[in-house]
């Protein structure tokens, strides 16, 4: 059993209280809303999509530090990124966080993301960590809404 | 003559619970989460096993002198249910799977055969999701509206506008008798008494109640009066339907099978009486049987030295709170359960739980199954601390020092 605190990491805690790349892009050319039924956290996501390159993505709602330290940093890891991509980050991070990655499995595209694989021993929490990344993933595929339920 | 109150031998009671000498992340744990569920002393986890290692078979069948004895002691509980909460008689006591079930069961039956298109069902503005949806499903099926009693900023329901709300229409009025969020006692006789003059029936909601208050239903003139076991020290699974016998017999069965039937044939079924009728299928047993011991267990603390410890730890636990600065309270009626929901500002309710377990400190942290609360006072979650009789002073200064760490943590 993991010491939850030892989930709060100054990262996470300063990505909390000053989040980037908040706030909603207008016009954007992808959107979706993730909802966690379970805690209401919510959060929007808007991006800018050009020749197959995630150009701008922003995003803004309400959440819990681990789910707003997330969405900061993911909206700053895939910025710039390729689609797909990007898409490869996803699957990565639900992985990691979920503890279902093979033992020894490399995931380079994480880099500094890898601070949340602590999560995957709080079951009670891979839901915050995971709701930017199932958000991004509705966006990209164009579907309007994700939940985690 | 006032008596003074021997206070409860707390060592001696913690002693019944052996979940309290846990440890998590190395620190003792403090569970201070009994209106999620109540512990069970051991004298209820004994009583159980028990009757599954020497007792255990069906009940109301067969000729057997074990089948007899089980049937007895299954309604030897429900006995105690009905002295446990001043019913007149037995048959008013219906076993359920727990509140939930009782609420629908009447939705189901009682709120079928009344509500018609264009009625009212009245509910206050601090139910539990149980008190809400079986009444919206009836509501939708139906074409009837649900109508709202407002209450105030402190968390208290604004009675006089039951004048209002209260119409020819209204075929039901539901009403938390203590609030699961606020911790608000409700005063459900006024409401009651106000709901009759316009021959209105109501239901209240006594989940929370029935661990804190002594509860007499003659003396509020329920009409329903439904609770969980597992709140009142007992297991889950088990929960009772409180009922005013003319509405039980007035009403039709919910679940059909065997144990509900007088007689069957092909053409037709006859029911047994209230409140077998209602009880189809073959009963927890063992959990009724669990939840007449956690009734003895109360009555041998004393309910009134209970009630007197949780408010000690209930004023104790507010004024230490309160001076946390950033920390808002959430729910300060007058009159208050040993329930303490509060928001510390700039840390969302689910980091707090999370840190408090860090420091072995059992609390809810969410909506509480209560949304229309949570939004009503504009909060999306609230960390929940409460309190029971085994809970101590020194508990609640261990609540106090985590919630302040985890402030200095998010600083």
């Amino acid at each position: 059993m993991t010491d939850p605190r030892e989930l709060y990491q100054q990262v996470i805690l300063e990505h909390n209280k000053k989040p980037r790349n908040f706030g909603k892009l207008e016009p954007c050319t992808h959107h979706a809303e993730g909802h966690n039924p379970l805690c209401g956290d919510q959060l929007e996501l808007t991006l800018i999509v050009e020749d197959g390159l995630v150009r701008e993505v922003l995003f803004q709602g309400s959440g819990c530090a681990i789910d707003v330290a997330s969405a900061s940093l993911m909206t700053g890891a895939v910025k710039g990124r390729p689609v797909a991509e990007a898409e490869a980050m996803a699957e990565q991070f639900r992985g990691m966080v979920r503890g279902e990655l093979e033992p020894g499995a490399q995931t380079p595209l994480l880099g500094k993301l890898t601070l949340f694989s602590g999560v995957k021993n709080l079951p009670s929490r891979v839901k915050c960590a995971v709701l930017p990344w199932a958000t991004l993933h509705a966006a990209l595929k164009g579907e309007a809404e994700a939940s985690t339920e | 003559m006032n008596t003074v109150l021997q206070p409860l031998d707390v060592t001696a009671i913690r002693r019944d619970f052996p979940l309290l000498s846990r440890v998590f992340h190395g620190r003792p744990v403090v569970y201070l989460d009994s209106a999620v569920s109540g512990q069970m002393p051991l004298q209820v986890i004994e009583r159980m096993a028990k009757y599954e290692r020497e007792e255990h078979t069906n009940v109301h069948r067969g000729v057997s002198t074990l089948s007899q004895e089980a049937t007895d002691f299954y309604e030897a509980a429900r006995e105690k249910v009905r002295r446990f909460i001043g019913a007149g008689s037995p048959r008013e006591i219906v076993w359920t799977r727990g509140t939930t079930e009782a609420i629908n069961l009447v939705a189901q039956t009682f709120g079928r055969m009344s509500v018609r298109k264009g009625d009212e069902i009245l509910l206050s503005a601090m139910e539990h999701h149980a008190n809400i949806v079986p009444w919206q499903m009836l509501a939708e099926e139906k074409g009837a509206t649900l109508k709202v009693i407002p209450m105030t900023d402190e968390g208290e329901l604004i009675l006089d506008s039951l004048d209002e709300l209260l119409t020819d229409r209204t075929k039901l009025l539901g009403v938390v008798h203590v609030s699961n969020v606020l911790g608000t006692v409700n005063p459900v006789k006024e409401i009651i008494a106000k709901a009759h003059a316009r021959g209105v029936p109501v239901l209240v909601d006594g989940a929370q109640a029935v661990p804190h208050l002594t509860v007499d239903v003659r003396n509020l003139d329920a009409d329903f009066y439904v609770f969980s076991g597992h709140k009142l020290s007992g297991p889950t699974g088990i929960g009772v339907l409180y009922g005013k016998l003319a509405h039980l017999e007035a009403m039709p069965p919910w679940h059909g099978g065997g144990s509900m039937i007088r007689s069957v044939t092909w053409e037709k079924t006859t029911y047994v009486a209230a409140p077998g009728k209602f009880e189809a299928g073959t009963p927890p047993i063992a959990a009724a049987i669990g939840l007449g011991a956690a009734i003895d267990y109360l009555a041998t603390l004393g309910l009134d030295r209970i009630a007197a410890h949780e408010h000690d730890l209930l004023v104790y636990a507010t004024e230490r709170l309160n001076r946390i600065p950033g920390l808002r309270i959430l729910g300060t009626a007058k009159e208050k359960a040993s329930v303490i929901s509060f928001v510390v500002e700039g840390i969302h309710p689910h980091d707090l739980g999370s840190l408090l377990d860090g420091e072995g400190v059992v609390v809810r942290a969410g909506h509480h199954c209560a949304q229309p609360v949570m939004a009503r006072f504009c909060v999306p979650a609230t960390t929940r601390a409460s309190f029971a009789y085994f809970n101590t002073r020194e508990e609640v200064d261990v609540l106090v020092s985590a919630v302040e760490k985890a402030i200095e943590l998010f600083k």
